[in-house]
C-alpha cells in the first residue's frame, strides 16, 4: 500500500495527472497523537461516481476534510487534477455534513446557495442580481425553488440537504466532495440527489460521496473506496464490493455482514 | 418566566439608586468619585437642555455614544453569530490593568496620564494580551474555552483593581477618575474623545460592511469557508480586532464591566424581529444607536449615575420589548401561534370525530337534514379526552364558523361546509398516517412541520403513491383509515357485551 504505484489503477488505462480528479498518496491524519487514517493511497478516475464506505469512526469525513486541507495532514500528498488543492480549489464543490452548521442562523435558502458564489463574486463586492438568479437556478435543479425565501431552520432535513447540494452545484465545479448527503433524508430527496449525481456523471464530472447504506452502494456508485483507517480496497464496484472485502472493512460484526451478504445475493440475482 | 425576572431586576435597580442617593446626601458635594450617587431631581429646563442638544458638550457626548452604539450593534451581531460574545466580555475586563499601567507610564514620562488615546492604547494592549492568554490556555492545555475565559477575566480584572489602588497612592498626577472606566462616565468626555470614538466606530462599521459577505460565511459555515479558500484565521482575527476596537472605544462611555451588554443586547433584541442577517444587523445598529443616544442623554441629566448603567438599561428595555412583542420570534406571537394551532387541532378533531362517527355507521351519504346524521355530544366525549366544558367551547367555536349546527338535547350535526371540510381533513389525516407507516424512517421530520395541507410538504409523486395505496384499501371510493377506527371497535365491544347480557 505504501508504494506510490497503485496496483488497481495501473491495470486501467494510464491517466495523466491533470485528468485524475483526486490522487492521494500515503495520507496520514492524526488528532491529538491518535492516527485517524493511515497511509491512505488511491486515485480515482474521472467521470465516476465514487462511494466511500466504511464503519463509523473509519475516518471517512477525515479523509474528505484532509483532501481539502480543512484539517492538517501528518504526512502524505493530495492532488486535485494534478495540482495541490489550493491551486485547483475552484474546480471542487464541497457538500458538508448537515449537522455541521447551526440551522437557526438568520439566512434563507437562497442566501445559503449564494454563499457558493462568494469566492467568485470577490472580496468586498456585493451579491448582485445575476448571482441570485444563478443561485435560484441551482435551487430549481434540486427541486426546492419554492422554499428559496424560507429561513433555513424551517426547511425539512431533506430540504436542508438539498440546499447544501445546490450551494455546491452553483459553483459549477468538476469534482464534488459530499459528506453523507444521504444521511437521514426522505425518499424524495434521496431520489433527487441520485438523479443529480447521474446528471453530473453524464456531464463528465466526478463525485466522491461518503455513504453509509451498504444496500444502495452497487446501485448508486460505479467505483468504491472501502475505508477503515486504511484503504481496504478500491476500484470498480463490481470488482471491489465483495463480501470478503466488506468483512475486512467491517470486521465480524454480524448484522452488517448479513446485510452485506444479502446485498450481494440480491445483486447476483439481478445480474 | 425569564421576562419577569428581568423586569424585576430592572425595577429593583431604580429604587436602590434612590435609596443609595438619599443616604448619601450628607456627603461632600464636590466628590466626583463613582461612589457618589447622589441624584437631584432634574428640572424641566435640564430635560429640555439635554434633549434639544442645546449644550455643546451634550451634543458631543450624544454624538459619540450614538456612533458607538451603532458600531457595537453591528460588530456585536457578527460576534454573537460567531459565538464569540463571551470573548468580548473577557477582553473588556482584561483592559483594566492596561489602563492603570498606561497611566503610570504616561505620568512617569511627564505626559498627561489621563489623555484618552494614551489610556486606550494601554487598554487595547492588555485586552489583546488577555485574549492571547485565553487562546494560549485553550490550545496548550486541555482546558475548555469557558474555563480559560473565567481565569483570564478574573485574574486580569483583579490585577487591574490592584494596580488602580497603587495608582491612587502615587504622588505624581491625580488618578481620580480612572475608576470611571469601570462603570463608564460620559461626563469626562471632551470633544476630541467623542471624535476619536466616532471615527473609530465608523471605521469598524465600514470594515464590516465591506467584509459582510465573508464574515457571514465565516459565522455560518467555517468549514465551507475554508474549503472555498477564504483565510478563515485572518477573518477571525479581523472580527476579533473589530470587537477589540469597539470595546476599547466604549470603555469611557459604557465602562468595561458593562461593555459586553452593548455588544450583545442590541443584536439579540434585533434577532426577535427578523430572520435575515442583513435586517438583523440593521435593527441592531438602530437599537444600539438609540441605546447610546438615550442612555448618554439620561446620564447628562443625572450626572452622578454611571452612564454605562444608563445605556445598558435603555438597551435592556428595548430588548425586553423585542422579546415580548417581536415579530416573528417574540414570545407573544409564538404564544398566539400556539393558541391558534391548538384551536385548529381541536376543530379538526371535532370534525374528524363527527365524520368517523357517521362513517362507522354508514350514514355519511344520507341527507343532511335527516335525523340519522345527528351526533350526540356524549359520543364525542367518549372518543376524545375532552372535558364536557371544553367540548362545549369547541362546538361553540365550530358553530360560529358555521361548520356544525347544535340541536336540542346536546345533539350536533355537520353543515354542508362542515362535511366538506371534515372530508378534506380526514383524507389528509389518513394520508399522513399512511405516510408515517410507509416512510417510517424519515417521516417524523416532515410531519411535525405544522402543515395541515399535505401537498405543501410532500412531493406530488409521494402523495399520488399514497393515494393509490389508500384507494386500494377502500372499496367505495371513501378513503379508509389505515387502522380500524376506534368507534368501530367500540361498537363491536358494545355488541359483544349486549349479546353476552342477552344470553
Amino acid at each position: 500500500m505504501n508504494t506510490k504505484e497503485n496496483p488497481t489503477s495501473s491495470q486501467q488505462i494510464e491517466l495523466s495527472p491533470e485528468e485524475t480528479p483526486v490522487s492521494v498518496y500515503d495520507l496520514t491524519v492524526a488528532y491529538h497523537r491518535k492516527p485517524v487514517i493511515w497511509d491512505v493511497s488511491f486515485e480515482i478516475p474521472p467521470g465516476k461516481l465514487v462511494g466511500i464506505v466504511g464503519p463509523n469512526g473509519a475516518g471517512k469525513s477525515t479523509l474528505i476534510k484532509a483532501i481539502m486541507g480543512l484539517i492538517p495532514k501528518a504526512s502524505g500528498r493530495v492532488q486535485i487534477f494534478g495540482k495541490p488543492y489550493q491551486k485547483n480549489r475552484h474546480r471542487v464543490g464541497y457538500v458538508p455534513q448537515r449537522e455541521s452548521v447551526d440551522w437557526d442562523f438568520p439566512v434563507d435558502a437562497l442566501d445559503v446557495v449564494t454563499m457558493g458564489l462568494y469566492k467568485e463574486i470577490g472580496w468586498c463586492l456585493p451579491v448582485r442580481k445575476k448571482h441570485r438568479a444563478r443561485a435560484m437556478e441551482a435551487l430549481e435543479r434540486v427541486g426546492i425553488a419554492d422554499y428559496a425565501h424560507r429561513q433555513i431552520s424551517q426547511l425539512s432535513g431533506g430540504q436542508q440537504q438539498r440546499t447544501f447540494l445546490a450551494r455546491a452545484l452553483v459553483q459549477n465545479a468538476d469534482l464534488y466532495l459530499m459528506d453523507e448527503p444521504f444521511a437521514a433524508v426522505d425518499a424524495a430527496t434521496e431520489k433527487a440527489i441520485v438523479q443529480i449525481l447521474q446528471e453530473m456523471k453524464q456531464a463528465g464530472k466526478t463525485a466522491l460521496v461518503i455513504h453509509h447504506d451498504l444496500q444502495t452502494v452497487p446501485e448508486y456508485f460505479d467505483y468504491v473506496i472501502l475505508l477503515n483507517m486504511r484503504v481496504i480496497d478500491h476500484g470498480l464496484t463490481e470488482d471491489v464490493f465483495t463480501p470478503e472485502n466488506l468483512q475486512k472493512t467491517y470486521g465480524g460484526r454480524l448484522t452488517l455482514l448479513e446485510e452485506a451478504t444479502e446485498t450481494m445475493r440480491r445483486r447476483e440475482q439481478s445480474l | 418566566m425569564r421576562p419577569f425576572v428581568l423586569v424585576l431586576l430592572f425595577a429593583m435597580f431604580w429604587p436602590e439608586c434612590m435609596i443609595f442617593a438619599a443616604s448619601d446626601h450628607s456627603e461632600v458635594q464636590s466628590q466626583s468619585s463613582i461612589t457618589d450617587r447622589r441624584i437631584d431631581i432634574p428640572e424641566w429646563n435640564d430635560w429640555k437642555r439635554v434633549f434639544l442638544l442645546e449644550d455643546y458638550n451634550t451634543r458631543i457626548v450624544v454624538f459619540g455614544t450614538t456612533l458607538l452604539g451603532m458600531a457595537a450593534g453591528m460588530i456585536g451581531s457578527f460576534a454573537l453569530l460567531r459565538k464569540r460574545a463571551l470573548m468580548g466580555d473577557a477582553l473588556s475586563h482584561a483592559t483594566l490593568p492596561g489602563i492603570a499601567i498606561a497611566f503610570i507610564i504616561a505620568t512617569g514620562l511627564g505626559l498627561d496620564g489621563k489623555a484618552l488615546p494614551v489610556l486606550l492604547v494601554g487598554a487595547a494592549v492588555s485586552g489583546l494580551l488577555g485574549v492571547a492568554t485565553i487562546l494560549l490556555i485553550r490550545n496548550m492545555t486541555r482546558l475548555k474555552e469557558d474555563a480559560a475565559l473565567g481565569i483570564v477575566l478574573s485574574v486580569f480584572f483583579g490585577a487591574g483593581i490592584a494596580l488602580l489602588g497603587i495608582v491612587q497612592q502615587m504622588k505624581t498626577g491625580h488618578a481620580a477618575g480612572l475608576e470611571s472606566f469601570i462603570y463608564g462616565k460620559t461626563a469626562s468626555m471632551v470633544a476630541s474623545d467623542a471624535w476619536l470614538i466616532g471615527c473609530a466606530g465608523l471605521s469598524c462599521m465600514l470594515i464590516s460592511i465591506l467584509l459582510n459577505k465573508e464574515l457571514t460565511l465565516l459565522c455560518f459555515d467555517e468549514g465551507f469557508s475554508v474549503s472555498r479558500g477564504f483565510p478563515v484565521v485572518l477573518l477571525d482575527m479581523t472580527l476579533m480586532g473589530l470587537v477589540v476596537v469597539v470595546t476599547i472605544i466604549g470603555l469611557q462611555a459604557v465602562g468595561l464591566i458593562l461593555m459586553i451588554s452593548l455588544l450583545v443586547i442590541p443584536p439579540l433584541a434585533a434577532r426577535f424581529w427578523t430572520e435575515k442577517i442583513v435586517n438583523m444587523t440593521m435593527v441592531a445598529i438602530i437599537l444600539g444607536a438609540l441605546s447610546g443616544m438615550i442612555g448618554s442623554a439620561m446620564s447628562a441629566i443625572f450626572p452622578n449615575l454611571p452612564s454605562g448603567a444608563m445605556i445598558v438599561l435603555v438597551a435592556t428595555a428595548m430588548f425586553l420589548f423585542s422579546m415580548i412583542f417581536g415579530i416573528p420570534r417574540g414570545i407573544l406571537i409564538r404564544k398566539l401561534r400556539r393558541y391558534e394551532l391548538n384551536r385548529k387541532v381541536n376543530r379538526q378533531h371535532l370534525l374528524r370525530g363527527l365524520y368517523e362517527f357517521l362513517e362507522a355507521r354508514g350514514r355519511l351519504k344520507e341527507k343532511q337534514s335527516s335525523e340519522s346524521t345527528f351526533v350526540p355530544l356524549s359520543k364525542l366525549l367518549q372518543m376524545r379526552s375532552w372535558s364536557p366544558a371544553k367540548l362545549k367551547k369547541i362546538v361553540k367555536r365550530a358553530q360560529q364558523e358555521q361548520l356544525v349546527v347544535t340541536l336540542q338535547e346536546d345533539q350536533i350535526r355537520l353543515t354542508k361546509a362542515g362535511l366538506l371540510e371534515a372530508t378534506r381533513i380526514v383524507r389528509e389525516h389518513r394520508l399522513w398516517e399512511l405516510y408515517l407507516i410507509t416512510y417510517a424512517d424519515v417521516a417524523p421530520s416532515k410531519v411535525d412541520q405544522d402543515a395541515d395541507a399535505i401537498e405543501h410538504v410532500l412531493e406530488p409523486e409521494v402523495i399520488a403513491e399514497l393515494e393509490s395505496l389508500l384507494v386500494q384499501q377502500s372499496t367505495e371510493g371513501v378513503l379508509q383509515s389505515p387502522h380500524t377506527i376506534e368507534i368501530h371497535q367500540e361498537e363491536i365491544k358494545a355488541r359483544h357485551s349486549s349479546r353476552r347480557r342477552s344470553t
